[in-house]
């Protein structure tokens, strides 16, 4: 007869970029059930917002996690922004969403590589960080930083982008498509990778509403949803938008999904950069404008991994006296749980990475 | 760096960073910066590991994590603390659940600065480590003569 026995899965593995515990209960092989353990990245960086002031904690808020953290910085200055009614010029709109839109390659790229890694495929892992760099190179040319881009501030953009440079960043990802086609193309044909990676980890649509899944995730069991469709900033400027999805449900969906936004994000910035306004890109508000006591607001936007949730309330001083994000992974959490469910435990590392966990970003 | 007598492996754990770091340590492995031209291995397995990466800072539950990884390697070895949070706790120094830098756990070797600490300053610190493991592996064979 089998017989339970319970495998410790992290927090140090090596297909693990982050330490997530989990419990696997399994029986013969086979997950009954996934039991996780958070907090190893806990640094309750949320308490600091009372001790910064507004302008201030922008720096802190991009460091919730270093994959999107362009994405968190903007979301919290467009949320301190709402509260205090600045209206910021259309020009630093644009250049948020280009910047986040080239975030969001870097983030699929990453975790492309990140997956073939899992399931052996090193010259993949390696192609994939190798083409990552063109963007962090135009990270490093137009901000300056590779990672950290401290770029956004509340009221605008910290310096402008020029045309020329907006010019040369398309250029540049004209050849980053077609480097990218070619690995995207022999990978998802590949017979090996589709053997791994078809029907594992299946959510289906009712799961996936049920347990309110968002971004990549979710868009992979058929579901529509994205921020970018509400026309949040200047992604209301775009001629036509509409989510990708898929009806596969499993971990090769997930993929397909992530790759296929790729190019999306690619057309998006070239829309943008061709129709970029001449306004300004603003500025830090002077030292009278405070938050009104009592005041609260939200946005919400797309992250690379899915929605992701930004509350501030404000008490009349500089200093902000709440706030509050729900991040995307916090979401999909319980339904990594439940695609763990039954599965054979060599497939637990796809699965965890198809759902592409940010662990730092849940914790804080 | 000098000559070494083996090639070193190492081993990468992520403290509470907030990701930054991390990325830019497995980018240093990758194509463009590769530090396995040094002939350094990533390795899961802290009793195959002779260095130790950490990146961001120790809290109250990692802290034993850290701790333990750090046990289980076998001497000689050294600690590298990779960006600034490892360093001394970064801009989380003030938050509840930071214990400080890495050094609070386990004694560091090297620093490496920076927020994210930049590749090339990883490959340094790596380098200076390796150093340091050839002296700690000089010493140890003196003591074995001796006793
Ligand atoms: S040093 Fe900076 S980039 Fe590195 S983990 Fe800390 S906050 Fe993140």
């Amino acid at each position: 007869m089998a017989r339970k026995t319970i495998l410790p899965f992290g927090p140090q593995h090596p297909v693990l970029p982050e330490p997530v515990h989990l419990d696997l209960v399994v029986e013969d092989e086979h997950v009954i059930e996934a039991i996780p353990q958070i907090g190893f990245v806990h640094r309750g960086l949320e308490k600091l917002v009372e001790t910064r002031d507004y302008n201030q904690f922008v720096y802190i808020a991009e460091r919730v996690c270093g994959i999107c953290s362009f994405g968190h910085g903007y979301g919290y200055a467009s949320a301190t922004e709402k509260l205090l009614g600045l209206e910021i010029p259309r020009r630093a709109q644009y250049l948020r969403a280009i910047l986040e839109e080239l975030s969001r390659i870097h983030s699929h790229l990453l975790w492309l590589g990140l997956l073939a890694d899992a399931f052996g495929f090193e010259s993949l892992f390696n192609h994939c960080w190798r083409l990552r760099e063109t963007i962090l190179d135009i990270f490093q040319r137009t901000c300056g930083a590779r990672i950290i881009l401290s770029i956004v501030i509340v009221g605008g953009m910290a310096h402008d982008i020029d045309d020329s440079e907006l010019k040369a960043i398309c250029e540049k990802l004209d050849t980053l498509k077609r480097d990218y086609r070619e690995i995207v193309d022999t990978m998802m044909n590949d017979s090996s990778v589709k053997s791994r990676l078809c029907g594992v980890g299946y959510i289906s649509f009712e799961d996936a509403m049920e347990l309110s899944m968002v971004g990549p995730f979710a868009k992979a069991s058929g579901i529509e949803h994205d921020m970018r469709t509400t026309g949040f900033d200047a992604y209301g400027d775009l001629d036509h938008f509409e989510p990708i999805i898929s009806n596969e449900c499993d971990c090769y969906g997930r993929c397909k999904v992530r790759c296929a936004e790729v190019y999306q994000s690619i057309d998006i910035i070239k829309e943008l950069v061709a129709k970029i306004p001449h306004d300004g890109i603003g500025k830090k508000p002077g030292p009278k404008v405070l938050p009104p006591d009592g005041g609260q607001s939200h946005v919400l936007i797309e992250q690379p991994r899915g929605e992701a949730f930004y509350y501030v309330r404000g008490n009349g001083t500089k200093n902000i006296e709440r706030f509050r994000m729900r991040t995307p992974t916090s979401q999909n959490l319980a339904g990594m749980v439940r695609a763990l469910q039954g599965v054979e435990v060599a497939d637990v590392p796809m699965i965890i990475l198809t759902i592409d966990p940010c662990i730092s970003c849940t914790e804080r | 760096m000098g000559y070494s007598s083996k090639s070193p492996w190492l081993i990468h754990y992520d403290g509470s960073s907030c990701n930054g770091c991390d990325i830019e340590v497995l980018d240093s492995m990758m194509p463009l910066y590769d530090i396995e031209r040094f002939g350094i291995i990533n390795t899961g397995n802290p009793k195959h590991a002779d260095i130790f990466l950490v990146t961001g800072s120790v809290n109250h539950q990692n802290i034993n994590v850290v701790k333990e990884i750090y046990d289980q390697m076998l001497e000689p070895k050294v600690v590298v603390a990779c960006g600034i949070c490892a360093c001394t706790g970064g801009v989380f120094r003030d938050c509840y659940n930071v214990i400080g830098g890495v050094d609070k756990a386990i004694p560091v070797d090297v620093y490496a600065p920076g927020c994210a600490v930049r590749p090339e300053t990883i490959i340094d610190a790596v380098l200076k480590a390796v150093d340091i493991l050839d002296e700690k592996a000089k010493k140890m064979k003196a003591e074995k003569g001796r006793g």
